[in-house]
């Protein structure tokens, strides 16, 4: 009848995230610092998500739980990426088809003055 | 096989030790049940918090000038230190549902409290930011100045998100040190053992949560535009 058929994590696991998470806080910090232009946000983005993941896998326990569970996870980070990607495609895309007056070259709007 | 590892008549008083409902047929069960439940609670908040950091995206490349020109304003100090702090939190947390299942009633309770203290601490220093946020006019909507002028308007959009997301942030902190001071009592009272110890988890899984969307924050608030 015991519930702990997840396996218990060594205290010496928990305390390596520990450290591995404060080591990249202060690499992000430090990285910060540095100009690497349109990389900068990519190597702040990389040491973030590198770091939720350590939490997600260990500190959350996702690396024990059951299949169906870590099904829902990653659907959660697919509709966040769904969001993000079509909102961005349309504001990114806005200018292509932006004119300030769109009758004013376009006879066929009858509006033209 | 369950069934018959417990003697007959003894069935009720074994369902009472690990709190199974009628409705799951072991303990395993209801365990994968809460974690799924849990999981799918967290998604949803995960794109109740996506939607602020879509914006930020969104305005981020629009005005990528006058967000960079908001990081001297930012306290780095401060922001990596509730950074670590939250982290340590998170440490104790684990450490709590560790002792939670080795049936240690004293180290969860020592563990929570631990963690009580640094989500208080990165609370109180969320406070002083706020504050001196306040003193440098920096509060949109309210008393916004900003230096460049030039940035003015698009600084105060950089400034309008860090208040919404650092604030509903802190929000999910309080909620999570209530739900701590519920587990402290509960395992106060010996509720929990290795048989026993779900609410731990899932609480657990909330607050990693919510330290999670801070190690988000903190790069995309903090560390914008240091460099040059």
């Amino acid at each position: 009848m015991s519930a702990h058929h997840t396996p218990i994590p060594k205290v010496g696991t928990l305390v390596m995230v520990w450290a591995a998470l404060i080591i990249l806080t202060g690499l992000t910090s430090a990285a910060s610092y540095v100009d690497v232009g349109e990389w900068n946000i990519v190597v702040a983005l990389l040491i973030a998500v590198t770091k939720a993941s350590l939490v997600v896998w260990i500190f959350m326990g996702v690396r024990y739980v059951t299949t169906l569970t870590r099904l829902f996870v990653v659907a959660g980070m697919v509709w966040l990426f769904i969001m993000i990607l079509l909102t961005a495609s349309d504001y990114g895309t806005r200018s292509w088809t932006y004119q300030a007056k769109p009758w004013a070259n376009n006879p066929a709007h009858g509006l033209s003055r | 096989m369950a069934e018959a590892l417990v003697p007959a008549g003894q069935e009720e008083a074994a369902a009472e030790e690990t709190h199974l409902r009628h409705h799951f047929a072991t303990p395993e069960q209801q365990m994968d049940a809460s974690t799924l439940g849990m999981w799918t609670f967290l998604i949803t908040e995960v794109l109740f918090f996506g939607g602020m950091f879509t914006a930020y995206a969104i305005y981020r490349n629009m005005y990528p000038g006058a967000f960079a020109s908001t990081s001297r304003y930012m306290d780095v100090v401060l922001g990596g230190t509730n950074t670590a702090v939250l982290i340590c939190s998170s440490l104790t947390m684990a450490l709590s549902v560790r002792a939670a299942q080795l049936s240690r009633r004293k180290d969860v309770i020592r563990f929570l409290i631990l963690t009580m203290i640094f989500g208080t601490a990165f609370l109180v220093i969320k406070g002083f930011e706020y504050h001196s946020k306040w003193v440098e006019h920096l509060v949109p909507g309210f008393n916004f100045s900003y230096e460049p002028v030039y940035y003015q308007q698009h600084a105060q959009i950089l400034f309008f998100l860090y208040f919404c997301m650092t604030g509903m942030h802190a929000l999910h902190m309080i909620v999570g040190l209530g739900l701590l001071t519920y587990l402290l009592v509960q395992s106060w009272r010996g509720v929990f053992h290795s048989n026993y110890y779900s609410p731990v988890e899932m609480i657990g899984l909330y607050w990693h949560f919510v330290d999670i969307v801070w190690i988000f924050l903190f790069p995309l608030l903090y560390l914008i535009g240091h460099r040059g």
